[in-house]
């Protein structure tokens, strides 16, 4: 029996940021991942022989500069380079608009002077809100009850952000923090074309549509980040994430982190309401004070700790936490490069979203609300592989977000998924004509599958709905709200808790400061 | 609805079942016919009475021979399993690896954040099978903290007629019944009979203070077990009575009640009606030793932080008038706390009363207490400030609750 002064339990992105920070700080870490390799939901795979997937993150947006200072993840290999990705509202006519720089700093395409006007109004009030948003995304959540002094002026300075952005700003964000993305779109716009991807990116990867009360919160949740402290970038890592991952893995490791894959732990040891250690499936048993869970919290409780040393009022609400995806990821084994009409090559690097109107999100929501599936999928695309090279020799790699397509799909996911694909592929083929004589291989991955491969309940990117209710001091339920939970010594350090999911580290961070805090004091 | 009904009439039988505003107990009919003052109240959706014959006669048949008291509306469930002790154990805030098979204990669970959801009994039939009897339903949260446990939980309160028999000459009365050894039945311990082909289960335990026993058999056997228990009592002074004469022996015992002296967490509406055991006067049942149990963290924190807000107590107080929801002061200006049930004691021959301060009074502060009574005598108020000192509980404490054999048995 080894021990440790403490345990990661998920060698995802989250778990490798908190290991590598509590090594840092001079503990004996190890961190056991259940799959042969790290990475997470960021992890790909060869999924048609010489063509590797992303993994499920194929976007990189929100990597914090905390995460990549703290762990100097630049001189542990990180290279973001300046290729920033644009936004392309892919339109069947080829009349596409692209969104360069942050979110559309400069729009190429057929827009006329007053809806690019009304365009850049609008973005520059939706990154000022975000921007009070971030500061609550940067921090532990406030205690609801006795706050320290700290916490408090940490909130009085919240509240005076607020209070600078002038009276009517601050009347207007508090308006507007929980309307639907959809009335918000229509107030300044009339560009179908930028109201269809303003529903999509508030929507992707919850279970709302663009009608949904609170779907403006999702689009203030992309917006409230920044890579390489520039607000509303993005890139589309060439290979994937795992650039990402292999630089917090070195950091991990370089600090001294003892990293076990192809290990799952079966469940935490407790004695007396206090965490002491895991014990692996295979039944090797490791001590620690304490445990720290990268993975979703519903697993945490109900498996790896048991309802039977929890609160019957805390059962409850892990049990209602809303964790079902509605987002699959489509892998597809192209020949050659896609050419989608009327894109110009360059571009074709760029973040692709099929959601030509507000209007179509929304039905494409509507069947979604009773298990059925779309008959237009909307959906994101990229080309991880890059354009010319990559992981395939030969050919290339499409890797595309397909939204509305619920875990509980009434027929099934055996049949579902055959269907989904020929719908997903008819809409693929009106804007790439030709495309489906390309492909070479797929992979479908519903949220069943989601969940069974990347052992994530509910297949769901954020492990629980990232939605007003599910948020802050609420995330992912009250009592483990600020990465403690019930059990002493047990933290948690995924996407399940604040402030959510996307390849970001900051769950992991945060989670990290506050043991560390905790355990100096 | 059925389709095609037209008349009012038609459409009213089709709604019989709101005629049936109150369910009757197995023992109702014995018990209707008994009823002289017509009495009734409502305990648990069941028409219950409140007064049979006479309150006083009641009473004193509790004290003085015995008294039959039909406790049915009590909500029963029964829990059995191969976990069942270990989830018993987590539920409630007493140690349950330390209760016996055959045994009984008073017990209390609680939520999250450690307020009572209830008291109640929990009484161990078999290594496996457990009975918990209560004031409240409780059957989803009994569920929800089954997650995870090899357990069943059934709520039986329909299924299981209950009758409480309580008074000096009980033991007697069932030893007549033919309930071989019944004398040789310790506080607390369960035995079981067979009645002439009736399953008889009989505790010794009760809500008065006394010497008592609680018979349970099947619903259908109920009014056997009612005849046969009045042909053995017939010399024995035995007395159907109601909840009033019960209510009395239960305050000189000292026992509270759910919604009566302390609001469970589940039916208060205000967040700082909720008790915690200590507050109730239940400390003593928290097992601080036990690994675990629900509301556990809370309990000790709260302990442990000071941050308890309340203390239940027994007072006693100068002169005669009941001083029923009479409010507490201390020096006579500064509210303490509330009565929450107050008696003039025939046994006790003392003023008493279940009250609830708010700390420190009650518990470190104990002296110039008092109580405001207002008697209303012939349309108006007469204002009394009554001085009132804590006292131990129970106020009235019967060597013969706990004598075993009894007495004349």
């Amino acid at each position: 029996m080894t021990s440790y002064d403490a345990i990661i339990i998920g060698g995802g992105h989250n778990g490798l940021v908190a290991a590598a920070m509590l090594a840092k700080s001079g503990r004996k870490v190890a961190l056991f991942e259940a799959a042969d390799g790290l990475g997470g939901a960021a992890r790909g795979g060869e999924f048609h022989p010489g063509f590797r997937s992303p993994g499920l993150a194929h976007v990189l947006s929100r990597l914090h500069g905390d995460v990549v200072k703290e762990l100097a993840l630049v001189k542990h290999g990180l290279a973001l380079g300046d290729t920033d990705a644009p936004t392309v509202a892919l339109a069947a006519d080829g009349n596409h608009l692209v969104l360069r720089g942050a979110y559309g700093d400069t729009i190429d395409g057929n827009l006329s002077a007053g809806e690019m006007t009304a365009w850049q109004a609008l973005r520059t009030q939706l990154f000022r809100h975000a921007a009070v948003l971030k500061r609550m995304f940067d921090d532990v959540p406030p205690p609801l009850s006795s706050p320290s002094a700290m916490e408090l002026f940490k909130l009085a300075k919240a509240g005076l952000a607020l209070r600078f952005m002038g009276k009517v700003e601050m009347r207007d964000f508090m308006r507007m923090l929980l309307m639907p993305v959809a009335d918000v779109a229509n107030e300044h716009l009339t560009d179908e074309r930028l109201k269809g991807l303003l529903g999509f990116d508030a929507t992707l990867g919850i279970h709302l549509g663009p009608r949904s009360p609170t779907s403006l919160l999702g689009l203030y949740y992309r917006l409230a980040c920044e890579l390489g402290g520039i607000a509303g970038r993005q890139m589309v890592p060439v290979g994937g994430m795992a650039a990402v991952i292999g630089a917090l893995e070195n950091a991990a490791r370089a600090s001294g982190v003892t990293i076990r894959t192809g290990r799952a732990v079966g469940r935490i040891i407790i004695e007396s309401q206090k965490a002491m250690g895991v014990v692996l499936g295979d039944g090797s048993e490791f001590r620690a004070p304490l445990a720290v869970s990268a993975i979703s919290p519903v697993t945490t409780f109900m498996q790896l700790v048991s309802p039977r040393h929890l609160d019957t009022g805390f059962v409850r609400a892990i049990g209602n936490i809303r964790i079902k995806g509605d987002t699959s990821k489509l892998h597809l084994a192209l020949d050659r490069v896609p050419e989608f009409s009327g894109l110009n090559a360059a571009d074709h690097a760029g973040r692709l979203v099929i959601a030509p109107t507000s209007d179509h999100v929304e039905r494409a929501f509507n069947p979604a609300k009773y298990g059925e599936l779309p008959d237009e999928p909307t959906m994101e695309i990229t080309l991880p592989g890059g354009l010319t090279k990559g992981a395939a020799q030969s050919g290339c790699v499409l890797s595309a977000n397909i939204q509305h397509t619920p875990f509980d799909l009434r027929q099934g996911w055996e049949s579902g998924s055959g269907a989904l694909y020929r719908r997903v592929l008819a809409q693929l083929e009106r804007h790439a004509p030709g495309i489906g004589k390309s492909v070479l291989g797929r992979e479908l991955l519903s949220p069943r599958d989601i969940q069974s491969r990347y052992r994530m309940p509910g297949g769901h990117w954020h492990h629980g709905e990232l939605q007003a209710d599910q948020m802050m001091m609420m995330r992912p339920v009250h009592a483990a709200s600020r990465y403690a939970t019930p059990i002493s010594g047990l933290y948690l350090c995924g996407a399940g808790s604040h402030p959510g999911g996307g390849i970001s580290g900051m769950p992991g961070l945060l989670a990290a400061r506050t043991i560390l805090k905790g355990t100096r004091s | 609805m059925k389709a095609g009904l037209t008349s009012n009439a038609e459409r009213r039988s089709a709604q019989s079942h709101i005629n049936v505003t109150r369910l009757e107990t197995p023992f109702h009919p014995r018990i209707a016919s008994a009823m002289r003052e017509e009495e009734w109240y409502d305990w648990n959706g069941y028409k219950s009475a409140a007064v049979i014959t006479d309150e006083e006669l009641e009473y004193f048949s509790i004290r003085s021979t015995a008294a039959l008291f039909d406790i049915s509306p009590m909500v029963k469930y029964r829990i059995e399993g191969r976990e069942a002790e270990a989830y018993l154990n987590r539920l409630t805030v007493r140690d349950v690896t330390r209760l016996k098979p055959g045994r009984v204990h008073y017990t209390a669970w609680c939520d999250d954040m450690g307020h009572v959801l209830d008291d109640g009994t929990l009484f161990r039939l078999a290594p496996e099978k457990f009975r918990l009897c209560c004031q409240e339903r409780h059957l989803p949260w009994l569920l929800d903290s089954a997650i995870g446990f090899e357990v069943s939980i059934h709520e039986v309160t329909q299924d299981i007629a209950g009758l409480a028999l309580q008074g000096p000459t009980s033991c007697a009365i069932l030893k007549v019944l033919g309930l071989a050894g019944i004398d040789r039945l310790k506080p607390f311990d369960i035995a079981a009979y067979d009645l002439n082909g009736m399953a008889v289960t009989v505790s010794r335990t009760g809500f008065t203070g006394d010497l008592g026993y609680e018979l349970f058999v099947a619903a259908t056997d109920a009014l056997r077990l009612w005849d046969a228990l009045q042909d053995a009592g017939a010399l024995h002074g035995l007395r159907p009575i109601g909840y009033s004469a019960l209510n009395s022996a239960r305050i000189e015992a000292g026992f509270i009640v759910a919604n009566g002296d302390f609001m469970t967490s589940e039916t208060a509406l205000r967040a700082d009606r909720a008790r915690m055991p200590d507050e109730i006067g239940l400390n003593w049942m928290v097992d601080p030793e036990k690994a675990y149990f629900n509301g556990k963290a809370a309990i000790l924190k709260a302990r442990q932080q000071g941050t308890l807000r309340h203390v239940l107590v027994g007072l006693e107080i100068e002169g005669n008038i009941p001083a029923e929801h009479a409010i507490v002061y201390h020096g006579k200006k500064r509210e303490a706390g509330l009565v929450s049930a107050a008696l003039w004691s025939p046994t006790g021959k003392r003023n008493i009363a279940i009250a609830t301060l708010q700390r420190p009074y009650g518990v470190s502060v104990n002296d110039d207490l008092w109580v405001e009574i207002y008697a209303m005598r012939e349309l108006q108020y007469q204002k009394m400030m009554k001085r009132a000192k804590v006292v131990e509980r129970p106020f009235v404490k019967l060597p013969r609750r706990t004598m075993t054999p009894p007495n004349d048995c």
